[in-house]
């Protein structure tokens, strides 16, 4: 790691003019990702600009949805109340991800922001187009275990490495920034790219532009949400595939039909992925083992897969219909109480 | 009342005679292995376990020198070729930084001798190191950096820029394979064993399993990276080499150091009081040879901690395998031909087969039998010594395919062990020492519940689960090295025991007062046992499960000399007057006369009389005859029960159980610990260790705890442990060493319940979910 400096913001205001000073500058979350980087020396920022003291509440919103300030720490909100209860996949998924440690330290805005945990851009010896445009990808015909079969190109297969981002993109968050033009907001499914030709850009964020909040409306059915993850070891692994699932059942008609459903899916695409295809095909139609199954189909049929990540399909769809499945169960029983 | 002991005379303990000839075949065991010996076998706590916790134990790289400088590397990006370019005018410009050293500068060194090629080898490769431009693995030092602190020596490191002219290197283990051939030894035996006509037995057998097994690379993550501290104290031409250092044989590293510096042994001075963990890896690599010539370069002593990338880089691991295991059976399940065959990954610069043959050697008492291993030359960091090299693997294969053969038999697992244990050791020939391993199964069988288990996989389910259990033999060689020597000081205080041997957290301190105590009768508070000294007597090294052994043999031969010494003090008037060793014992803190109480005298009263304040006797171990007379080794069997997701294939160990016969048991505590140690190392082979090894650039891509996966706390059950505490009566302590034992089997154990559960078979490690789902 080479020498940087670093500067406590008092405000996001002040963050932000201090970003657009500084060539070379970074905002500092919990530094769990970013000063792996730079150990690495992948990322060699010339200043950290240290946003941790800002936004640290979550808020209740006018439209009766959550407010998460982008310096909450993963624990905060996996711990939250309102959160386990009102969405308790964003509290799940969280838990599955990284150590008790890390959550203490990790920040909501930087988990948005962290970096696919591919070998070979970790490994500043290898070619990466992400860590430099044009050098080539050594992981399409190297290690792709945890690569992605959705969303890819032939310039980057990385995965984006988050669990909150997954239960995020399944509840149709909004993500509040502020840039030296002023505040603005994104779909949190807006938020990051598909890596096309240009895989070192990864969101839609604008030069020094800061997450200031993360924002979940509010979404009944979010009550019987869950989050699965399926990974190499029990604990203090990466998915290699997630689901982020909830289901609302429309009883009134004659036959039970999928009222609404929200699904997406990690470790298996190059950004948090939100399962359209499959929620299209599952709204509106019979809750049965064929419509599951349908969906999942529809949602992989784009699936391309890479020398060591074919079983990827088959498990993501195995999981995604075991899900749903599970999750009309639940949803039955919700009907019921 | 003892005055002595403060027991009462029911506690009174027998006394310890002299040891002597417990390696003859009309020889006498040890007293020691004697059941119901004080002492012995007790769970005592760790005597540094309050040391350890606090943080007052100091580790290789907790030590510090006045104007002691910190070190960095720089590793090569390229598996085979020539540096071309070292532009290091950066770093040399960089705050802070006293040296950078590379191959232009640094000092002349002689190539290491490498371990088990040479008898004082204790290096790993035989690489010159950092002595010309030649690359021969993708992470090999080529650059060092020296800095006022660890985070100047790292940036500066990495800003030194390396030109490198590539040449082609083999670093496709597929590759590789096609040009293997046989190594001139395994261990310094052949490489291929032969007894009947294994081949033509098994064209005929009536049962025949023929099935290749392969199993990953590995790599060393001891708790503790590999570090150094270390000086060059004294001056012109006399300088002695102060190092400390993470080490499990300290007299090893100091004769390799003495060769590469080209100074006497007597100038190189290493301690290692403490180790987080050894695992056959904290022996001699590059970075101490580079850090003491660094500081040689810099006149200052040198700290070097290697971060854990720079583990993976410089400490080699366990080789990959690709094993065949042929079997053939008759009916009745005997077998009739047995052919264990394979080909290793290994370098041109080390001398380890993987002997992943070993453990059939023993087990089975087939007609015929065929062992052989050959090694696939790479460019690579040289393979090395990982717990229990060879069996660990080698289990995998073997006792994969008797749960193949069982099937097809459709025989119980433990039946077709059973039916197939052998009388005599069904390679040497030799009588088995000390073998009770169908005891150490029925225990364990009874205590698992294995008649529960369904012979039809895929029988039990819980909701997505399917449940499985399984099983296989675990078995590791008892070795006792020579070379071993060990010196008891006696004084008013108590016993001191010395000998340059090791605490790598396994429990070595502990059970050795304990040994001691017992052997000497005093109490433990009586004992201090100093060890991980290159200044102390003998040579032993904690590798191999040998050490406990190595150490017990020392003391018998220490306490021998020390008895004669004590007869010859004693004068006309003390009740010893005239005795010989042989008719004396030691107990209650003093010697006495065998069957004699009345004739006693406490070792402060003989020493008094003598006007001696302290009493010294040094003695060798004698020789490891046992090893020629017999076929030895420990034995064990482990039970596993798994659950297996029918929608993902996730593999979750459910319990685990390890039944072993390792002679007798000297701490229940410690004893334990490094069974369910090993076993849990065993779940990491079994279900995710893998070193990924880029076959294009023969670099290890995972080189974190991160990204390499070894089991943590959700992934281990509650793991059980028994012994058949059955003392081998060829064995200092009838004891057997006990580190490795625990990590074999389990591969297999794991493999079969996974099968027991679904009914899909894998041979390839880690079992993963893709290959089962």
């Amino acid at each position: 790691m080479r020498a940087f400096d670093y500067h406590q913001a008092v405000d996001s205001g002040q963050a932000v003019e201090q970003a657009v000073r500084r060539d070379g500058a970074k905002y500092l979350g919990g530094g769990t990702n970013l000063v792996d980087l730079m150990r690495e020396t992948v990322e060699r920022p010339e200043m950290l600009i240290d946003v941790t003291a800002l936004s640290r509440d979550i808020d209740e919103t006018d439209a009766g949805g959550l407010m998460i300030g982008a310096g909450v720490t993963n624990a905060a909100v996996a711990g939250d109340a309102r959160v386990r209860l009102r969405y308790p996949l964003l509290s799940r998924a969280i838990l599955t991800g990284a150590s008790a440690q890390i959550r203490n330290m990790a920040t909501v805005g930087g988990n948005l922001l962290q970096r696919t945990r591919c070998a070979y851009f970790y490994d500043v010896a290898a070619s990466c187009n992400k860590r430099e445009p044009g050098a080539g990808c050594d992981a399409r015909e190297g290690f792709n275990r945890y690569h992605a079969i959705l969303g890819a190109s032939s310039s980057c297969v990385a995965t984006h490495p988050s669990d909150m981002c997954v239960a995020l993109a399944a509840l149709d968050a909004r993500v509040h920034l502020l840039g030296p033009e002023g505040e603005r907001e994104l779909a949190f499914n807006d938020l990051h790219r598909e890596p096309g030709e240009r895989p070192e850009l990864e969101t839609e964020l604008r030069p020094e532009e800061l997450i200031t909040a993360v924002e979940l409306p509010p979404l009944p059915m979010a009550v019987r949400s869950e989050y699965r993850k399926v990974r190499d070891r029990a604990s203090y692994a990466f998915a290699l595939v997630s689901v982020a699932s909830m289901v609302e059942l429309d009883s009134n008609t004659e036959d039970e039909t999928i009222a609404d459903v929200r699904l997406a899916l990690g470790g298996v695409a190059t950004k948090p992925w939100r399962a359209w295809q499959a929620e299209a095909v599952l709204r509106g139609q019979p809750a049965t083992e064929e419509t599951l199954a349908a969906a999942a189909d529809a949602e992989l049929a784009v699936a391309e897969p890479l020398s060591g990540n074919a079983f990827k399909i088959e498990l993501a769809r195995r999981v995604m219909i075991a899900e749903l499945s599970q999750r009309i169960v639940d949803a039955r029983k919700g009907g019921e109480s | 009342m003892s005055p002595f002991t403060g027991k009462t005379l029911e506690d009174k303990q027998p006394g310890v005679a002299l040891s002597g000839d417990y390696w003859r075949p009309d020889g006498r065991p040890d007293p020691l292995g004697e059941s119901g010996r004080q002492g012995i076998g007790a769970p005592l706590s760790r005597i540094d376990g309050a040391q350890k916790v606090t943080g007052g134990a100091r580790f290789a790289g907790e030590f510090r020198f006045d104007g002691m400088l910190y070190a960095a590397l720089a590793y090569s990006t390229i598996a085979n070729g020539r540096i071309v370019g070292i532009d290091t005018r950066v770093a040399e410009s960089m705050e802070g930084v006293a040296l950078v050293m590379t191959h232009e500068n640094a000092p002349r060194l002689n190539t290491p001798p490498v371990f088990l090629r040479s008898p004082d080898g204790a290096a790993g490769d035989d690489h010159p190191v950092m002595q010309n431009e030649r690359v021969h693995w993708n992470g090999q030092p080529v650059a060092l950096v020296l800095a006022e602190t660890q985070e100047q020596a790292d940036a500066a490191a990495e800003s030194i820029h390396v030109a490198y002219a590539t040449e082609s290197a083999m670093t496709d283990f597929e590759m590789a394979k096609t040009q293997a051939h046989e190594p001139d030894n395994v261990l310094g035996g052949p490489a291929e064993i032969r007894v009947g006509d294994a081949d033509a037995a098994f064209e005929t057998a009536t049962h025949r399993i023929d099935a290749t097994y392969t199993t990953p690379r590995h790599n060393h993550n001891a708790i503790e990276p590999h570090a150094v501290t270390l000086a060059w104290e004294g001056e012109g031409g006399n300088e002695t080499l102060r190092i400390h250092d993470a080490s499990q044989c300290v007299d090893l590293a100091v004769a390799s150091l003495a060769e590469v510096f080209g100074i006497d042994a007597s100038r190189i001075h290493i301690t290692s009081p403490f180790v987080g963990g050894g695992f056959g890896g904290k022996t001699l690599w590059q970075h101490q040879i580079l850090a003491a010539a660094a500081a040689k370069l810099a006149g200052r002593p040198v700290r070097m901690s290697l971060t854990r990338k720079g583990v993976y880089r410089v400490v080699g691991g366990r080789a990959c395998t690709e094993q065949r295991v042929a079997l053939g059976a008759d009916d009745q399940g005997r077998l009739t031909a047995l052919i264990h065959s394979g080909i290793a990954a290994m370098t041109r610069h080390n001398n380890l087969p993987e002997p992943f043959t070993q453990a059939t050697k023993c087990l089975y008492g087939a007609d015929n039998i065929r062992l052989a291993i050959e090694v696939a030359d790479m460019h690579m960091l040289a393979n090395t010594f990982m717990r229990a090299p060879g069996e660990s693997v080698g289990t995998f294969a073997l006792e994969s395919a008797l749960d193949e053969l069982a099937e097809q038999l459709g025989m119980d697992p433990i039946e077709l062990r059973k039916r197939n244990e052998p009388e005599r050791d069904p390679t040497s020939g030799l009588p088995f020492s000390s073998r009770h391993l169908l005891e150490a199964a029925r225990a364990g069988a009874e205590r698992f519940g294995w008649s529960e288990r369904a012979s039809q996989p895929g029988s039990r389910r819980e909701g997505e689960w399917r449940i499985g259990l399984g099983c296989a033999t675990a078995t590791y060689p008892y070795m006792r090295m020579p070379g071993a020597a060990a010196r008891i000081t006696l004084d008013a205080e108590g016993a001191t025991v010395a000998i340059a041997a090791h605490e790598m957290g396994m429990g070595t301190a502990t059970v050795q007062t304990q040994v001691a105590a017992a052997r000497l009768g005093l109490p433990v508070e009586r004992i201090r046992f100093r060890y991980g000294d290159s200044l102390l007597t003998g040579r032993v090294l904690a590798g191999g499960s040998q050490q406990t052994a190595a150490i017990g043999g020392a003391v018998i031969a220490a306490q021998r000399a020390l008895v004669d010494e004590l007869l010859g003090l004693v004068d006309a008037d003390s009740p010893l007057a005239g005795l010989s060793p042989a008719q004396v014992e030691c107990r209650d803190e003093g010697l006495g006369v065998v069957g004699d109480d009345s004739r006693f005298e406490t070792y402060r009263q003989i020493l008094a009389r003598a006007e001696r304040a302290e009493l010294v006797a040094e003695a060798d171990a004698a020789d490891s005859e046992e090893l020629a007379n017999w076929s030895m080794h420990s034995f064990g069997t482990i039970f596993c029960e798994v659950g297996v997701s029918e929608v993902t294939g996730e593999i979750r160990v459910r319990r685990l159980l390890g039944s072993f016969d390792c002679g007798r048991i000297l701490n229940a505590k410690t004893a334990a610990s490094q069974f369910r140690g090993g076993m849990i190392m065993g779940l990491g082979l079994a279900l995710m260790e893998e070193t990924l090894f880029d076959s294009r650039s023969g670099r290890i891509m995972n080189p974190s705890l991160a990204d390499y996966h070894v089991p943590v706390q959700m992934d281990v059950p509650e793991i059980e442990v028994m012994w058949t505490d059955i003392p081998d009566p060829h064995t200092p302590m009838g004891a057997h060493g006990i580190g490795e034992i625990g990590i074999t089997g389990v591969g297999a154990a794991v493999a079969n319940a996974i099968y027991n559960a679904c009914g899909k078979r894998v041979r390839d490690l880690p079992i993963t979910l893709d290959k089962v789902m």
